[in-house]
């Protein structure tokens, strides 16, 4: 596959990447033949932005190094990439937003203390890219107002400016429309036949196979597997990326499940870009089963829970839950969500669950702190709060079953024990519980799936999102597969393997020849 | 009442000098994402350093850059807090205008022993009003003559300093390279960063430059307007700048021109000062001088046009990724 006489555009050894206790990269090789499209494909949080920002120079690697053209080069600062020929266009675009298309070009690459020369000789230099990429731009226009394909354009363009002979593109399409992301493509592929050489970073499937030369893929930190683009497929991929686990059983018995309770429909939701991350999703949770919802995570379930749990609001759409109608002309909040009976285990626990700084039994109240039962008529009553913590702790094999450490200072799975209990001892009617699992060990992963089968069992609707395939089939009874924003696969747990579920979510199920459930 | 209009635009072009200054200095500091509260410590300080430099070796020149260099100092004060230890801006500004408050009365005490204040100048020691050529001749050419022989003609050299620094800034911020940077720093420093510049060095240039020019607005004031420091002589001039800069938008010209009626309608209220019009009384003079303040809030209330400052203004760096 690969020639060994020509020296790769660059290569990776063992790099390694440690942020406290996270290990974002473990010791990632890789190599990029020159002038050829290299996809790295990963779920979110496997690593690959953490990489990309290494070689970029905007972190140090704590191990390894980098070669480009068969040299070592020594990056530590963003400008040592460019020197080496690096070209970033990042997730979220460094444009300043009221310069011109020209003053951002030139942001870095001034060519002098004065302007005046720099400018002509930029927009000659512009219009001789322009033309030989198909990167036409009006050079005098602000960025704010174009739109983001354009504004995408002129990172390129920046790279370019400065002699980027290869060029790292981190989620380009993620706010693109398909319209625009077909032009990226094209773009990508003249750039390659000029002899610059890409990389790809995305979580799409779909992407990656019909652009690149060869793929590489990552998993919670590590390089896993390389392949040349044209002998693997979808379905490898996914599997890959998404990781073959040791299979998690859980007894259970058949659900039985009731009435609904909790009926969504036609739910959209618009982030603060105005890209649409929610896409008319309908569904319907009954009290008795549980509900999962599979996909690669970012594919619109953070802001499916946001918008059931009342967290957002939602641009389009309505919920039917305790007999009322909530829609974006009759918001409700969090914390009313909560007294109609509605408990929220979020996906994040540290940023939305826990307040790490508080001990334990204040963590153990929040969101029900204003409920009488730990309120005297001015202070708060601190022995209620203390004794219904030291029970639940031993109730839900806290440890140390201390209620007065501090949250930080308790492990993941305890830290998550300490939010499931708060919600699930409300009784609620629904629980909304997003990565119950995430960081999590062994031992403490089993004893939150039982508690969530028991919950189940005695008549609670349940909603879990989980980006663990394991998880979710272990679990639900009842599996909804989301990609984009959008509902795009409705199947009975018995019916759903990895392999289903992996090409549903890269939404390319039905496309595929072979793909009658098994 | 043509000779009454003069002296009012001559009174103001001699208040607006130390506003422009300091203006044009925060414009430095804002542009590149540091709010800075702190003109108003920084005139201050240098104020005190200049009249007691001044009087200690007897030149207005050496109390000039004394005044510049404890402004310079307090600018990397702010900026060590504010850049290198991303502090909030506005705390750090407010805790060296207090300490300037202060440290100018002691130090001026204990060295001085003058009730706080600094020995009078006078003569070399003071900057003093220079008569451009011809200024005489002209005297008695109508209109005209009257303009430049008591408006233009007549002051000292940090007036002129001050309206030269305004085409000097427009041409620093917007046609050079430093300039590029300074303005892209305060809208999106993620950008500056990836585009290799160091973020931190570029806000540690600009605060300096804020600093030398607070500096030279200090000075002015100990050492050209009045006859050495007084307890507090800034009197919220920092402040008004402040305002100034956000009434012109951030951009040379206008704050400029925001300077000139903030000082237009300081002179019109000394200038009311005990009047008593009939069926009215006395005119409430602190109501006139409370306009640049009013105008500035309505300003930012969306009354006026509309105010839009740098975009990551008081936002510390942090690296991370995007």
């Amino acid at each position: 596959m690969i020639n060994t006489t020509i020296p790769y555009a660059i290569e990776l050894r063992d790099i390694s990447k440690r942020f406290g206790t996270v290990q974002a990269n473990k010791d990632i090789c890789l190599q990029v033949p020159k002038g050829s499209i290299h996809g790295i494909i990963g779920e979110n949080g496997a690593g690959k932005s953490t990489l990309m920002s290494i070689i970029y120079g905007f972190y140090a690697a704590d191990t390894g190094h980098i070669e480009v053209d068969g040299e070592i080069v020594d990056i530590r600062t963003s400008q040592d990439a460019i020197n080496a020929g690096i070209g970033m266009v990042h997730q979220h675009f460094m444009l300043v937003e009221n310069f011109t298309v020209l003053e951002n070009v030139m942001l870095g690459a001034e060519g002098g203390a004065l302007l005046r020369k720099g400018v002509s000789k930029a927009r000659a230099e512009l219009k001789r890219l322009a033309s030989q990429y198909s990167l036409e731009i009006d050079v005098d226009a602000v960025v704010e107002e174009l739109p983001v394909g354009l504004q995408q354009r002129v990172e390129i363009l920046k790279a370019l400016y400065r002699g980027a002979r290869i060029l790292i593109l981190d989620e380009p399409t993620g706010v693109l429309t398909p319209q625009e992301a077909d032009h990226l493509f094209r773009i990508l592929h003249s750039l390659k036949e000029k002899g610059v050489t890409v990389l790809l970073i995305t979580h799409k499937l779909r992407e990656i196979l019909a652009s690149t030369d060869n793929v590489s893929v990552m998993r919670q930190g590590e390089m896993v597997a390389h392949r040349e683009t044209s002998k693997t497929n979808k379905e490898e991929l996914a599997e890959l990326m998404v990781g073959k686990k040791v299979r998690l059983t859980v007894n259970k018995e058949e659900a039985k499940p009731g009435k609904v309770v909790l009926s969504a429909k036609h739910l959209s939701q618009l982030d603060s870009q105005g890209v649409k991350r929610l896409k008319d999703v309908s569904l319907e949770l009954r009290a008795g089963e549980i509900l999962g919802v599979a996909g690669v995570s970012g594919n619109g379930q953070s802001e499916l829970l946001n918008v059931l749990s009342g967290i957002t609001v939602m641009s389009e759409g309505e919920i039917h839950f305790a007999g009322e109608v909530i829609s974006a002309s009759a918001p409700k909040n969090a914390a009313q969500m909560r007294d109609m009976g509605m408990a929220h285990v979020p996906e994040d626990r540290h940023k939305m669950g826990l307040v790490t700084g508080f001990e334990a039994y204040e963590s153990a109240i929040l969101g029900y702190h204003n409920s009488p039962v730990y309120n005297g008529k001015f202070l708060m009553n601190r022995k209620v709060m203390l004794d219904e913590c030291s029970e639940r702790m031993a109730a839900w094999d806290v440890r140390p079953p201390n209620p007065y450490l501090k949250t930080a200072n308790f492990s993941g799975g305890n830290q998550q024990k300490i939010v499931i209990a708060r919600e699930v001892e409300q009784n609620p009617d629904v629980l909304l519980i997003g990565q119950p699992t995430r960081g999590v060990d062994i031992g403490a992963i089993e004893n939150i799936h039982e508690q969530i089968v028991s919950l189940r069992d005695a008549g609670k609707a349940i909603l879990l999102v989980s980006v663990e395939l394991d998880e979710i089939m272990a679990l639900s009874d009842r599996i909804l597969v989301m990609f984009d924003g959008a509902v795009v696969g409705e199947l009975e747990a018995k019916d759903a393997n990895e392999r289903v579920l992996g090409l549903m979510m890269a939404n390319s199920y039905s496309d595929d020849p072979q793909g009658e459930p098994a | 009442m043509y000779d009454t209009l003069i002296q009012m635009l001559d009174a103001t072009v001699r208040v607006s000098a130390p506003l422009i200054l300091a203006a044009l200095a925060g414009l430095f500091s804002e542009r590149a994402g540091i709010v800075d509260i702190s003109l108003e410590g920084k005139i201050l300080g240098s104020a005190f350093a200049a009249a007691a430099a001044s009087a200690v070796f007897g030149s207005a020149w050496i109390g000039l850059i004394f005044g510049i260099i404890a402004s310079v100092a307090l600018a990397l004060i702010h900026g060590f807090a504010c850049i290198t230890h991303r502090g909030d801006h506005i705390v750090s500004g407010v805790a060296i205008n207090t300490i300037v408050a202060g440290l100018t009365v002691t130090l001026g005490l204990h060295w001085f022993n003058m009730g706080g204040q600094t020995p009078a100048l006078s003569g070399d020691q003071r900057f003093l009003d220079i008569t451009l050529p011809f200024a005489h001749a002209m005297q008695n050419v109508p209109v005209i003559g009257q303009i430049y022989s008591n408006l233009i003609s007549g002051h000292n050299i940090l007036v002129y300093l001050a309206f030269v620094m305004v085409p000097v800034t427009y041409w620093i911020v917007y046609k050079t390279r430093f300039g590029l940077r300074l303005r892209a720093v305060g809208e999106n420093p993620h950008a500056v960063d990836t585009a290799g510049i160091s973020v931190t060095w570029l806000r540690y240039r600009a605060v300096m430059m804020c600093g030398i020019l607070c500096g030279v607005a200090g000075a002015y004031l100990s050492t050209a307007h009045n006859a050495g420091f007084l307890k507090n002589m800034s009197a919220g001039q920092g402040y008004m700048a402040l305002a100034a800069l956000i009434f012109g938008k951030w951009r040379p010209v206008p704050v400029m021109f925001a300077c000139l009626l903030f000082g237009f309608l300081n002179a019109v209220a000394v200038r009311l000062q005990g009047v008593i019009i009939p069926g009215v009384g006395e005119v409430p003079v602190q109501a006139i001088e409370s306009l640049p303040y009013v105008l500035t809030i309505l300003l930012l209330a969306g009354f006026i046009g509309k105010a839009v400052g740098p975009k990551a203004v008081g936002r510390p760096y942090v690296k991370e990724r995007a």
